[in-house]
């Protein structure tokens, strides 16, 4: 047990991240580390991590990680994959044993390509490699029983579950790959229940959310997502960001920052105060995507193949704080989590309440970028 | 006495401040300091700590008495229900900084975060006072009830011009006193409120801490007293009287 125990603790979740923009790759040991100094803000029921450039030698192909409750949600699961995807490669998802990590699921990952041909399948006709991905992860999440995509993007992937972040990072041995971009998080859980598809990150291709704070808007936004097809079967607000990403940014083409200005949209009144131009963006973005405006406190930190960005509510109920060393930017929800793996930074401070801090991948075309 | 705090729990760590201060000691030095909440929490006597590194959430709170330095930032919740004593932040600080203080002093030299001296209170003899260096963000001095919050603008890292204050500025204030150097627009200013040019018994009251202020941190008070101040109070002294009535 440590120095910790099981005395009562006020806490909130904890999140930190990190980009190399250059796209140079670090163990998952330092994310680790990082996330363990905010060990307090969680309870032990949630803890996770997105780990991008992961799989250089899998970069075409959609990284599938999937759990199962038992082998009957994994046979169903495999004959399912069998029938809509080329399965490359296949393995159980490495994990050392961890006396707090218990009642653990089935863990594999599938490496694979969308069929080309869907012809005589129920798949939608004419959809696009990613579009068909999407479709996938919602149907193996929606109707296999026990079964759950919980990552599915390329050359990065997703590992989580219920426990203490560094005690699941240690669980699937993070400390044995390097990715020039991780997120991780600390769950406290509030609303809803602590289980292995409910910790954090969210995913859905190769978009991951790490989250603390409460969506209140909830209902709106998964009813809103059920018109664009994607559904919500996690359980937990925080899904909901993984998909509105996903079509605001991928599916409608959605600039971040304007993908963010629906998020987190200004008040009416500061609009107001705007100059034209920015007037007219930002009344068109609240018209158009006012079912995407996330409600209630959040400090978020999403990743893709092409960067990170940390995002407040906008009136700031949540803490982030960012920092800069080099090419290597931090984000975490307290300045110990980025001082414990970079002690000297060169600029730390806090963000403003809805407004993204975003930080990319300067070129997205070498390094270990994928494609 | 010194403590290198490095890999300690904050438990450990509290533990060993206030059994040493039982047994006396007055004085510490806290070296490598990271993430430990609670520092110096409900500690009455007089004690002088200086903390190196990045002391965690709610230092200082409910404490009575202890003089504390930080040579770094701090998080959030510094001084939270402070009663006594005073707080120095060479850095800069968190959100909801002197949250619900009651008395005592805490000094930042740069910029401070959200809804810091929410819930500020004064009664009798004991007036809390938060001087800030740099830039506040939104809902400084929410609920303000009592006390003095300093907003200077001047030390922090924004110094592009940028208003000192955030939005929703002393939102549901109702008493008390923000004074900001050169002031903010109106627009700013939560319901209920105003903003007027500071009278010379203004600048007395605010003096003291102006000058403890800059001894604190080196600087020169002269600097600091060279623009207008501007004093927000509540217009009335029910500024909310009919807010929910129609």
């Amino acid at each position: 047990m440590g120095s910790w125990d099981y005395q009562k603790d006020i806490s909130g979740c904890g999140l930190s991240g990190l980009i190399n923009k250059k796209g140079e790759r670090v163990s998952g040991e330092l994310i680790a580390r990082s996330i363990a100094t905010q060990h307090d803000r969680g309870n032990g029921l949630g803890g996770g991590f997105a780990a991008y450039g992961i799989y250089p030698e899998f970069k075409d192909h959609y990284a599938l990680h999937v759990m199962c409750d038992d082998r009957r949600a994994l046979a169903d699961t495999e004959t399912f994959l069998k029938d809509s995807v080329y399965v490359t490669h296949e393995e159980r998802i490495p994990t050392r044993p961890n006396r707090k990590i218990i009642n653990v699921p089935i863990l594999k990952r599938y490496f694979v390509k969308p069929r080309a041909e869907t012809e005589g399948t129920t798949f939608d006709k004419g959809l696009s490699e990613d579009d068909f991905m999407v479709q996938v992860v919602m149907r193996v999440n929606m109707d296999i029983a026990g079964a759950f995509v919980f990552s599915s993007g390329k050359n990065m992937g997703a590992f989580k579950g219920v426990g203490y972040p560094e005690d699941i990072a240690d669980f699937y041995r993070l400390d044995e790959y390097s990715g020039y971009l991780w997120t991780a998080h600390n769950r406290f859980p509030t609303n809803t229940p602590g289980w292995w598809g409910g910790a954090h990150p969210f995913t859905i291709l190769d978009w991951s959310i790490v989250h603390n704070g409460e969506i209140s808007s909830y209902g709106i936004n998964k009813r809103y997502l059920e018109m664009f097809g994607y559904h919500c079967t996690l359980l937990t607000d925080t899904e909901v960001v993984a998909y509105l990403l996903d079509l605001l940014v991928r599916k409608n083409g959605l600039p971040i920052d304007v993908a963010c200005l629906a998020l987190a949209p200004p008040f009416w009144q500061e609009i107001d105060r705007m100059d034209e131009g920015r007037q007219r963006l930002c009344r068109a973005i609240r018209m158009v995507y006012g079912s995407a405006l996330l409600n209630g406190p959040f400090a978020i930190l999403f990743a893709h193949n092409g960067g990170l960005v940390g995002l407040n509510d906008r009136i700031k109920l949540r803490p982030l704080v960012a920092a800069t060393k080099n090419d290597t930017v931090y984000m975490a929800s307290e300045e110990s989590a980025i001082r414990e793996i970079c002690p000297d930074p060169d600029r730390v401070w806090a963000p403003k309440a809805g407004e993204p801090v975003i930080a990319e991948l300067e070129n997205r075309d070498g390094g270990c970028y994928g494609d | 006495m010194e403590i290198d705090a490095r890999g300690v729990h904050y438990r450990e760590l509290n533990r060993m401040i206030r059994e040493a201060v039982a047994e006396g000691e007055r004085r510490f030095v806290l070296k490598n300091v990271n993430g430990q909440r609670y520092i110096a929490d409900g500690i009455g006597e007089k004690v002088k700590i200086d903390v190196y590194g990045t002391p965690g959430q709610d230092m200082a709170a409910f404490m009575k008495g202890p003089e504390i330095i930080v040579h770094g930032n701090a998080q959030d919740g510094v001084g939270n229900t402070m009663d006594d004593g005073t707080v120095a932040v060479e850095g800069m600080a968190g959100d909801i900084v002197g949250y619900g203080m009651r008395g005592g002093s805490i000094y930042v030299l740069g910029d401070v975060g959200y809804r810091v001296g929410i819930h500020m209170k004064a009664y009798r003899d004991k007036t809390p006072v938060i001087v800030v260096g740099g830039k506040a963000g939104d809902f400084l001095g929410e609920y303000m009830a009592g006390g003095v919050i300093i907003l200077l603008g001047m030390f922090g890292e924004d110094r592009n011009g940028n208003p000192p204050a955030g939005h929703f500025l002393g939102t549901g204030m109702h008493g008390g006193a923000i004074f900001v150097r050169k002031g903010v627009d109106e627009h700013r200013l939560g319901r209920g409120l105003k903003s007027v040019e500071v009278s010379p018994d203004d600048m007395e009251t605010i003096k003291p801490y102006l000058r403890e202020f800059a001894r604190t941190f080196g600087l020169g008070l002269k600097e600091i007293l060279g623009e207008r101040f501007y004093k927000i109070v509540p217009e009335t002294h029910r500024p909310y009287g009919n807010m929910y009535a129609y």
